[in-house]
């Protein structure tokens, strides 16, 4: 018999808010993070927005130490030290003691793409002038894939499996299903999962040379044509983190934890890079098949799914995704869920992005409201041919959800698609 | 320099590394900088890096096994200056 599986904390490092208060704000009121980037304009960027979450030396050391943050150079591990701290202490847990055992039940998947890249620039000019020697003890930590997880491991004590996935833009929602799973089988009781993302003209350069973003809207951050409009034309890169502290139900509800959600299930696939899929696009069969398996995983028809945290990216792509969820949930026009994107306020924060906009679809269920779908006025024609413009509000909609799907897809043909549930 | 002059710049380069719950009081010139200070072990080559700046030296891969406490240290300086 599986465990059931709830959200019991939340934590996230937006670049339109760091930290859940400030974040809930923000999304419904349809703040944006994207700003334009002078640093990108000095470096021929094509695009030279960016979406960046802003943090104060001073937020800096309360979740690290000035030793620590000594030759400090990783943004991607201090969001997600920063994320996935909140998360644990929303959930009200406590770390273990110095002089005490591990947190024996206590697990952490922790996502990214790359790591440490600026720490990882450093490093390569020091070696390249012969000074090896001089990289200090702290270039491993900051550029292993695993250094996010690794310094949360020690902040907090944990004594389960302590691990980072990477799957591109996936790596959020595949985390959360890879601790779902794990407390489901009762290897853990608790998994603080989630993902981040450096930030930067390192990680964004390869993005800028495949024309995936845009270069439109350097002039007007604040107009960038949204997600799932038909001036769509590329995406802004962003950056930060988003974490979620995973819990058996039956435990939170032992010590009286504040669930904000039920994982009912999910699904995670790959394209094989057939049928249309490639290292860059993605195999629609996949995608449908993938939403199908999570419905089926979830144990619930498509019937019941009253909103969807789309991937939609704000590129041309964008009407293929709507396709594949009217294929999988055979649901259009009106009888469609409601729909939207995160990605019109905080950009792509690639791999970071599946774990923030699921800490947004996870604040929605609990609250009870749709965020705004910004700059999306013209709605792509293809779009509005398969659901009505009534399913993507442009305006902050209050309105009791009762279970949700988000799906990410990414690079690599991988998809991940989770349901959950209000309860 | 006399040892009482490199005593004092050193002692703050290696409160910099000193754990939380160490407390600065506790450096003396016998103390063993990772088993009494308890001084991670990863730190002791940023130590080094530091002592390197501030004495405009450079420490080779055998000075290094032989540092164990701040009298290790304060020699290790003391030879590379002379030297």
């Amino acid at each position: 018999m599986k465990k059931r599986v709830v959200i019991t904390g939340l934590g996230v490092v937006s670049p339109n808010g760091v930290g859940i208060p400030k974040f809930t704000e923000a999304i419904k009121n349809g703040v944006s993070g994207i700003r334009f980037l002078p640093e990108l304009r000095d470096l021929n960027f094509s695009c030279q927005l960016g979406a960046m979450p802003i943090i104060s030396e001073e937020k800096k050391r309360e979740y690290l130490s000035e030793l620590q943050l000594r030759n400090f150079n990783s943004s991607g591990i201090l969001y997600g030290i920063i994320a996935g701290m909140d998360a644990f202490k929303d959930a009200k847990l406590e770390p273990a003691k110095n002089d005490e055992e591990p947190l024996w039940d206590l697990g952490i998947i922790f996502g990214s793409g790359t790591s440490g890249v600026e720490k990882f620039r450093e490093a390569i000019y020091k070696i390249d002038d012969k000074n090896v020697r001089r990289l200090g003890s702290n270039s491993v930590a900051q550029t292993m894939t695993s250094g996010v997880s690794a310094y949360l491991g020690g902040l907090i004590g944990a004594g389960n499996m302590v691990t980072a996935n990477s799957s591109a833009c996936a790596t959020g929602a595949e985390a959360l299903l890879m601790g779902y799973e794990h407390i489901a089988d009762g290897k853990a009781t608790y998994m603080l999962c989630g993902s981040t993302s450096d930030q930067g003209p390192y990680i964004w350069g390869g993005f800028d040379a495949m024309k995936v973003t845009t270069y439109k809207y350097n002039d007007s951050p604040e107009k960038v044509a949204g997600p799932m409009s038909a001036d769509a034309s590329g995406f802004v890169p962003g950056s930060g983190a988003g974490a979620y502290l995973l819990e058996s139900l039956e435990n939170a509800q032992k010590r009286g934890a504040t669930i904000y959600a039920e994982i009912l299930g999910g699904s995670v696939n790959n394209g094989g890079q057939r049928g249309g899929g490639s290292m860059t696009a993605p195999n629609s069969i996949a995608i449908q098949k993938c939403i199908k398996d999570a419905l089926k995983d979830a144990n619930i028809y498509a019937s019941e799914i009253d909103y969807i945290n789309g991937h939609l990216t704000a590129t041309i792509k964008d009407p293929d995704e709507i396709e594949n969820w009217s294929i999988a949930l055979d649901r259009k026009g009106n009888d469609f869920p409601y729909i939207n994107s995160l990605k019109g306020m905080v950009g792509h924060c690639l791999a970071a992005s599946g774990s923030i906009e699921i800490v947004s679809a996870i604040l929605q269920l609990h609250e009870g409201f749709i965020f705004p779908n910004v700059n999306c006025e013209n709605l792509h024609p293809k779009i509005d041919e398969i659901i009505s413009q009534e399913r993507i509000s442009m305006k902050l909609l209050k309105t009791s959800l009762h279970t949700i799907a988000k799906a990410s897809f990414g690079f690599g043909d991988v998809n991940a698609c989770a349901i959950f549930k209000k309860i | 320099m006399n040892s009482e002059e490199i005593y004092r710049l050193l002692e703050p380069i290696i409160k910099t590394y000193l754990p939380e719950d160490v407390s600065a009081k506790e450096i003396n010139r016998d103390s063993d900088l990772t088993r009494e200070l308890n001084i991670n072990s990863a730190h002791l080559v940023d130590i080094i890096l530091d002592i390197e700046d501030e004495f405009n030296i450079e420490f080779k891969n055998e000075d290094m096994e032989s540092l164990r406490n701040v009298n290790d240290a304060i020699s290790l300086i003391q030879q590379k200056i002379s030297a």
